[in-house]
């Protein structure tokens, strides 16, 4: 037995990828041993250890992020390489232990309270998430067929919703010129990945093939189809109003996954993981609440970002995750997604965003402002 | 679920320009898509790239790439039909004739410097016995790598030389080998990227050269290795006689470890991409030819030569000052001397043609009939 271990640890030995100048959380987990462990498993859809951190292996590092490293090519890829995606998660998501802990879901937006913001400060209000279709291999390693039963099965549902969420598909490979462009000036239009982050794991293959843009007739609904998750589901609008975003946000959620259960299918979640998706960063709730917000006194403040932090919250430009920000306004939204429920965080949301306002208020008066107390993290 | 969806695999080709998308119709995807290779190559990882890639704005690109040497048997019922159309109508039972013996090229060795500025003969070469980079593994590429490094580190005289790895080089010697024009990078274009030729880059990867700078190897690049023999000026007689000798003393090598390279006598050397099939040849010169490449039937005349012409950057760039990349447009049916024969015939009836330009005179009696 102890022979037939060595000779695992030698042969796996010459496939181990070089990591010694790479900084991400794979290459930070990833040791000869796990690495013989796993080398030769895969997942029941075919998808190995390889395939898995090849994004990770490809891109040794972002220079002002740690980037995950690795991706999930299933939903049994979280059993499979438990291994390394345990240890992963852990450091990805504060110390959240897959083998111990439970995450919650929790869509009722009835329990946010003060999530109406002061629109001379809030310029608009957003909430995102993903979702994944149970059976259907994910983006990294789907083949054509199984994506375009993804869009089939979406689209179908999108179909069903009415009044308020009542809208329109629009595939990448049929939109007209006008519809393209009608997109584009709405913001909602996305293009092929560009990032190495995601064509090295695969996720632009066949492209637009199966790829689509759904959105509400109000154009505060949208979705995301075959991007770099099955579904990337987003509600916005203009001004302050958090709460009714999430409203929206957490009914139409409901009404999909009603629609699609209709027809037996369901969303890929687990007690442990929360909503699978193909990066370990969005596991859980996968969701990211924010407001464009305009704090120019505070954004000079030398103490903003120890406020933010421990608000649990993180900046970015309007432009999104690697823009800075322009004339004061910022992108403001929550640090975390998995051991803290939907509602949960987008309370520390809208907390936060509140409490952001009060310091710009009160620096706009002469009056000095107070870095709050860390928040705890799981309870 | 899984055999309901099977039918629905077919990709979309109706806006593709490729030579794989004018062959895979439904049926013939249909017939292949349960097949693989012994290593496990799909024919949707044949056709990745092809589907990625819908056609590039001047050339028609061939859409598909091997994984390994069995992926030209397993897909011949898509691959023989693309050899054909990319190979002047190459049928799936012709022989391909291999010849590097330099001595049977005529002449070459006298082409004017005056207007044939450098001269370069390159190809590629496959190691049996393990996949090809869009397929192998980081443990076979380490393999190809160490093979490789002690075939070549073995060579002495004309071809003493030295490899250094993308992953360690220092940054002298990366400046020096970016001076020389030898280094390579990181492949850029999709249609390489689509084929998963660019994993887990610089691993593995690497460049040797002899002391002269006259002899180049490159490492797991496109490839499992490029072979380049290239001098300055005319003397392409010289710089064939090299590149024939380095590859026989680096080919015995390999094959003295058991790993000779990959050959077969219909499709001769087995590489990557079916446009390299044959010799894997490609000799050239960078020439002037202000007059005659702005004269009317200068595309004619290349043709008549079996000739192709590039801008001096390569394969996608524009000429710069009239000066040309001229080289040989066959691979596949054609020998290496016949190849390269055809290099010097041509480029010396070329320069002689400008030449009579630059007197005011007509051309036209010399334009040869198709070759």
């Amino acid at each position: 037995m102890l022979h037939y271990v060595i000779l695992n640890l030698y042969l796996c030995s010459a496939e181990y990828p070089d990591l010694r100048k790479h900084n991400n959380c794979m290459a930070s987990h990833l040791t000869p041993a796990i690495y013989a462990k796993l080398c030769d498993k895969a997942t029941p859809n075919g998808y190995t250890l390889d395939q898995a951190i090849q994004t990770g292996v490809d891109n040794p590092g972002h220079p002002f992020i740690k980037t995950v490293g690795m991706v999930a090519g299933d939903e049994e890829s979280y059993e499979v390489f438990a291994d390394l995606l345990n240890p992963v998660i852990k450091e990805r998501h504060n110390g959240y232990d897959p083998c111990t802990m439970k995450h919650p879901t929790d869509l009722d937006s009835s329990k946010i309270h003060s999530g109406n913001f002061d629109p001379n400060y809030v310029l608009s209000s957003r909430v995102r998430t993903g979702r994944s279709i149970r059976g259907l291999s994910l983006p990294p390693a789907c083949t054509r067929a199984e994506r375009r039963e993804v869009e089939r099965v979406v689209v179908e549902a999108l179909a069903g919703l009415k009044d308020d969420l009542a809208g329109r598909y629009f595939s990448l490979t049929q939109m007209t010129d006008e519809e393209q462009q009608q997109l584009i000036d709405d913001h909602f239009l996305f293009d092929k990945p560009v990032s190495p982050l995601l064509t090295c794991a695969g996720m632009a293959r066949d492209w637009p093939d199966a790829r689509g843009i759904w959105h509400n007739n109000d154009k505060t609904f949208l979705i995301w189809i075959n991007e770099e998750d099955h579904t990337r589901v987003i509600s916005m609008e203009k001004g302050g109003n958090m709460k009714r975003v999430f409203e929206r946000f957490c009914k139409g959620l409901k009404e999909v996954e009603r629609l699609i259960q209709e027809r037996g299918w369901e969303f890929m979640w687990s007690e442990k993981l929360g909503y699978i998706l193909t990066c370990p960063s969005n596991l859980g709730t996968g969701l990211r609440a924010g407001v464009h917000v305009k704090l120019p006194r505070l954004s000079k403040d030398p103490r903003l970002n120890t406020i933010l932090n421990n608000l649990r919250l993180q900046k970015r430009g309007t432009g999104g995750v690697d823009t800075a920000a322009v004339g004061g306004v910022f992108d403001i939204s929550n640090l975390d997604r998995l051991g803290l429920s939907e509602v949960q965080l987008v309370q520390t949301v809208v907390d936060g965003v509140n409490y952001l306002i009060e310091c710009e208020k009160r620096l706009e008066k002469g009056q000095d402002i107070k870095v709050p107390p860390p928040l705890k993290y799981f309870k | 679920l899984a055999k309901y969806i099977k039918n629905e695999e077919y990709p979309d080709l109706s806006k593709h320009n490729n030579h794989m998308a004018k062959v895979l119709t439904k049926e013939l995807y249909g017939k292949l898509r349960d097949k693989q290779t012994p290593n496990g190559f799909t024919l949707d990882d044949v056709i990745q790239t092809g589907v990625d890639n819908p056609g590039h704005p001047f050339i028609m690109t061939v859409g598909c790439v091997a994984g390994d040497e069995e992926s030209y048997e397993v897909f011949k019922d898509l691959l023989d039909p693309i050899i054909s159309d990319r190979h002047n109508g190459y049928k799936a039972t012709d022989k391909h004739k291999t010849d590097l013996n330099f001595e049977n090229l005529k002449g070459g060795d006298d082409l004017d410097p005056a207007y044939v500025l450098s001269s370069r003969v390159r190809t590629g070469r496959s190691i049996k016995g393990f996949t090809l980079p869009p397929h192998s593994s980081r443990g076979e590429r380490r393999g190809i790598e160490k093979l490789s490094v002690e075939a070549l580190t073995s060579l002495d005289g004309e071809f003493k030389g030295k490899y250094y790895p993308l992953k360690s080089m220092t940054d002298a010697e990366q400046e020096q080998l970016i001076n020389d024009h030898f280094l390579f990078d990181k492949p850029v274009s999709p249609l390489l990227t689509c084929a998963g030729m660019a994993r887990d880059w610089p691993d593995g990867r690497g460049i040797w050269h002899n002391d002269s700078k006259t002899f180049l190897v490159w490492v797991n690049e496109e490839d499992h290795l490029r072979v380049i023999s290239m001098q300055q000026g005319g003397n392409m007689r010289e710089v064939f006689r090299r590149f024939c000798v380095g590859l026989q003393k680096i080919e015995e090598i390999f094959k003295k470890h058991n790993h000779g390279f990959m050959w077969n006598e219909h499709l001769g050397y087995i590489l990557t991409c079916p446009s390299n099939l044959g010799t894997g040849l490609r000799g050239g010169v960078h020439v002037k030819l202000p007059k005659l490449s702005t004269h009317p039937k200068f595309d004619e005349i290349l043709t008549r030569l079996r000739l192709q012409k590039r801008g001096t950057g390569g394969v996608d760039t524009a000429s710069v000052g009239g000066v040309f990349d001229i080289s040989n447009a066959d691979r596949l049916g054609s020998s290496e001397v016949a190849q390269v024969q055809l290099v010097v015939d041509g480029v010396k009836l070329m320069v002689e043609m400008e030449k009579k330009l630059e007197k005011g005179e007509a051309i036209d009696s010399m334009i040869p009939a198709q070759k």
